[in-house]
Order: C-alpha cells, then structure tokens, then sequence
C-alpha cells in the first residue's frame, strides 16, 4: 500500500532523513521507534506534505500513486489520515463544522455525494462512541480547551470519521494516562484493523503495542531504518534499549 | 458667499482623517461628508441596524446616534469596498445606555476601508462595546480609529474596544487608533489592538484532514471575523453580513 524507497528530506538546509526505505502492504501494523532526534516525525511530515519539509531524493507510492506530487488535501482524499503528535487548536471553528467540511470535501473529491447534516451527526456520534467521547466535545471548538488527552482522542475520533485507508500516527500515545491509552488503542484497532488498511504508528512506549498488537516493528535511527522485526523487536528495545538492540 | 463654498475636505492633520484616502475623498467633494444620519433612541427603548457597505466608488457613512437613559443602540457593519469606504459613527450615552458595535472592514486591491468612531459617555452607568476585525490582502488597508470620551460625572462607565487585524499578504495594513480620554475616576475602559497572519498550522492541519487550501482559509477568516458579529442575535442578520464579508474573500491570496 505504502512504498519508501531510498527517501532523503531536509528541514531547513539540514538532512533528517538520509535513505529511508520500507514498505507497508495492506492488513500490517507497522511500529517505527526510535531514538530522540531519529527523524520519526519528520518522517510523518513528509508523508502528510507539511509545508518547510523538502524532499531531496527517492519516492514515495501511495496505492500507486505519486504521494509526494500530492497537496496534503488531495492526500487525505487519497485515503491517507496524519494523526498529529500536538493537535492543533482552531479557535471560532467547531469540530463538527471542520470535520462535515473535511469529510465532504473528501467525498467531492472521490466524486461522492456529499453527506448531509443529519447523516453526518449520525456518523460523528457513532465514532465519537468509540472512542467513549461525548458528542457535546465534538460541538465545541477544534481542540481548544481540550486536554492533551482528549486531543489525542479527538484525533481518533476525526480518523473514525474521515476513515482513511492508510493512517500516520505521530507519537498518539504521548499525554495518555492508562485508561484513554486502552481506549485510543482499541480505537486504532477498531477503525483500522482490516486486510485493506494499513498503520504507521510510531510510538516510543511499548504500551500502546501491547493494545494494538503490531505485524512488524522497525527502528528509525539517524534518518534510516536499521532494523525491523516482528513484535518481539519491541520487547527487546523496552528491555535493553536502543544502543544494546542497535549495537 | 454660499454655503458650499465654506465647505472644505479635511487633512491628514485632522486625526479622524489620519489614514482616510485623500485622492477619494477629493472625488466624493466636500458636500458628501457634510450629510449626517441622525438616530435617537428614546429612554429605554433599543435598536439594531445592520449595514452591507462599499461599491466600486468612494462611499462615506456618518451617523450621530442619541441614546436616552436605559437606551440602547447596536450597529454590525461589513465594510467590503471596492474604493475609499468610511462608516463614521458618533454616539452619545445618558445613564445607563448601551452602545454595541461590530465591524468588519474586507479586501485586496488597494482600497482603504475604515470604522472612526466617537462613543461619549456623557452621564453614569452607561456601557459601550466595541469589535472590529480587519482581513486584508494585496495593498488593501483596514482602520479602526475608535475614540472613547468619558465626562466627569460619568462614574462607573464600561466602556470596551478590541480590534484584530489578519493580513493575508505582505502589501496590505491595518492601523488601530484607540483613544482615551477620560475624566471621570471611577471607570473600567478596555482597549486591545493585535495584528497579525493567517495560522499556517492551522491551515495545515485543515489540509492534511481533506479541507481545500481556499476553504480552509475561509474557514479560518469566517472565525476570525465572526467575533465582531457575536452580540448580533439575529442568526439571519448574522449570517447577511458573514457571506458578505466571505464574498468578497474570492479571489483573495492563497
């Protein structure tokens, strides 16, 4: 579903990604850790099209597509969903005006009807039921005033709604207590486990692994992949560490 | 000598008149700005106008609103001109009155299009609110000069104004004028004034969740300007005034 190959891109004058290359076909779990500084976000910025993030050399398919000549809207339309490490707060926008904009311009462009406000709510509560979020949340202002919690749920909650075939989550567990993380992980298990999507989820913790149960793990290290694995790799990363797993 | 010949245009030297656009105001002639509307609003009643402004050519507006003891008097404006456009509103407050006040000026091109207002709390208990947002692009300019006058025995006036310019290019300004002159002692007076840029962040995450580059800023500027429009109640009234501000986003930069 998803190919990198050979991918180099530079934040600024700076390389941070130095021949990446992995590959994620439909069904898989996908975890990528890594040390601090290893590029992992950035790696999510440039397959959402961030603006600031400037792709130097190789490629990057899509189902079969040129992902990188995509606009990051014509992306999601794609089917492409970027979960973001810090959610962004959109002060005056409601989340259910955002994400009926969001969902129908998605739909537009895949030459769909669009759905209608009652059809749309109906939708909204049934995901936001999943991830046990009260629908008056998705009333109110895009992230503003919400924890950081509730951000990343919120997130889920938007991913349940625009249901993409493929999803970047950036660090999604970060600022979870223990409850939202079963919750948020049962979540990504429950929107996207099934043979036609697939999951990038990168993550520092083996916690959230142990909910959503990944096919393969890699380790995102000075701007490439150094190794990948099945789940096991995690286990022996929380175990050792990164130097004693990389040396 | 008659009348009109004793009639002049202001200059740049007037401080109402500090960011007007001269070369407009030459065209519309003196004999445009000596035409005031007049309103009175008797004790205890209230009253609401909301106004659509600006053309292809220089528009002036000045209005002299009264305001009765316990009266109260809102005004929601869209300045979207496609030329010099000005709405000039002077008020006077007795006991107790209220004056509301939301604008928005719009535009690209290189129109200037402003608010002046003169709110005088001539008497105790009255209270003013004022909000004006500012979008701007190409070399258009956006002002606000907002004047509030509180006389000496006007004690326990509570008198706000807030303005925020959004430019959506280098090229276009906004100017706050805020001015206070106060007499009295015990007053609470309120003034901010912030401009700034379109959020990028925000832009992109609208992006990367489907929403299309000129409807994400439509989104964004819909939200930024719908605080002027807030204390409109009149869902109707309020949604006039939005699609005509968002209108004239047509067109505007990316």
């Amino acid at each position: 579903m998803l190919e990198i190959t050979n991918l180099h891109a530079n934040v600024g004058d700076k390389p941070i990604l130095k021949g990446l290359t992995l590959s994620i076909p439909a069904g898989e779990v996908h975890a990528i850790m890594g040390p601090n500084g290893a590029g992992k976000s950035t790696l999510a910025h440039v397959l959402g099209g961030k603006p600031g993030y400037e792709v130097t050399e190789g490629s990057v398919t899509f189902r079969g597509q040129d992902l990188l000549a995509l606009e990051p809207h014509e992306r999601a339309a794609a089917g492409l969903f970027l979960g973001f490490q810090y959610p962004v707060e959109i002060p005056g926008v409601s989340n259910v005006q955002f994400l009926r904009e969001a969902l129908n311009a998605q739909r537009k462009a895949r030459g769909e009807e669009p759905l209608s406000g009652g059809e749309f709510l109906k939708l909204a509560k049934d995901k936001a039921g999943l991830l046990k979020m009260d629908m008056e949340m998705l009333k109110r202002q895009v992230n503003v005033g919400f924890s950081g919690g509730e951000k990343k749920r919120a997130e889920m909650v938007q991913m349940g709604i625009l249901d993409p075939a493929f999803a970047v989550l950036d660090e999604t567990d970060s600022g979870l207590d223990i409850d939202a993380l079963r919750i948020v992980g049962n979540g990504i298990n429950a929107i996207m486990r099934s043979p036609d999507k697939a999951v990038l989820l990168i993550t520092h913790y083996q916690r959230l692994l142990d909910v959503v149960a990944p096919d393969k793990v890699s380790i995102l290290a000075g701007g490439r992949i150094v190794e990948t694995g099945g789940p096991e790799l995690a286990l022996r990363l929380e175990a050792e560490g990164y130097d004693a797993v990389m040396a | 000598m008659g009348e009109a010949a004793t009639l002049t245009l202001p200059t740049r030297r007037d401080e109402a008149w500090r960011y007007a656009d001269m070369d407009a105001l030459a065209r519309l002639g003196a004999g445009a700005l000596d035409q005031w509307q007049t309103v009175d609003v008797p004790a205890g009643e209230s009253l609401m106008r909301c106004m659509i402004v600006g053309s292809d050519a220089p528009e002036v507006h000045r209005i002299r609103v009264t305001l009765g003891e316990g009266a109260s008097a809102a005004f929601f404006v869209t300045n979207a001109g496609g030329d010099y456009t000005r709405v000039e509103v002077e008020v006077r407050l007795a006991r107790g009155a209220h004056f509301e006040f939301g604008g928005v000026t719009i535009g690209g091109g290189d129109a200037t299009r402003e608010f002046v207002t003169q709110v005088t709390h001539a008497e105790p208990e009255a209270t003013s609110n004022q909000t004006v947002r500012s979008v701007h692009w190409n070399s258009g300019i956006g002002n606000f000069l907002g004047e509030i006058k509180v006389a000496r025995d006007a004690q326990k006036t509570d008198a706000a104004q807030d303005f925020k310019g959004l430019l959506l290019e280098a090229g276009a300004s906004a100017n706050a004028v805020p001015q206070l002159e106060i007499f009295a002692d015990d007053v609470k007076c309120a003034h901010g004034a912030t401009v700034g840029e379109l959020d990028e962040g925000a832009r992109f995450y609208m992006m990367a969740r489907g929403v299309d580059p000129a409807s994400a800023q439509r989104l964004l500027v819909q939200a930024f300007i719908g605080d002027a429009f807030v204390a409109l109640e009149d869902e109707g009234e309020r949604e006039r005034l939005l699609e005509a501000a968002l209108a004239a986003l047509e067109g505007a930069k990316l």
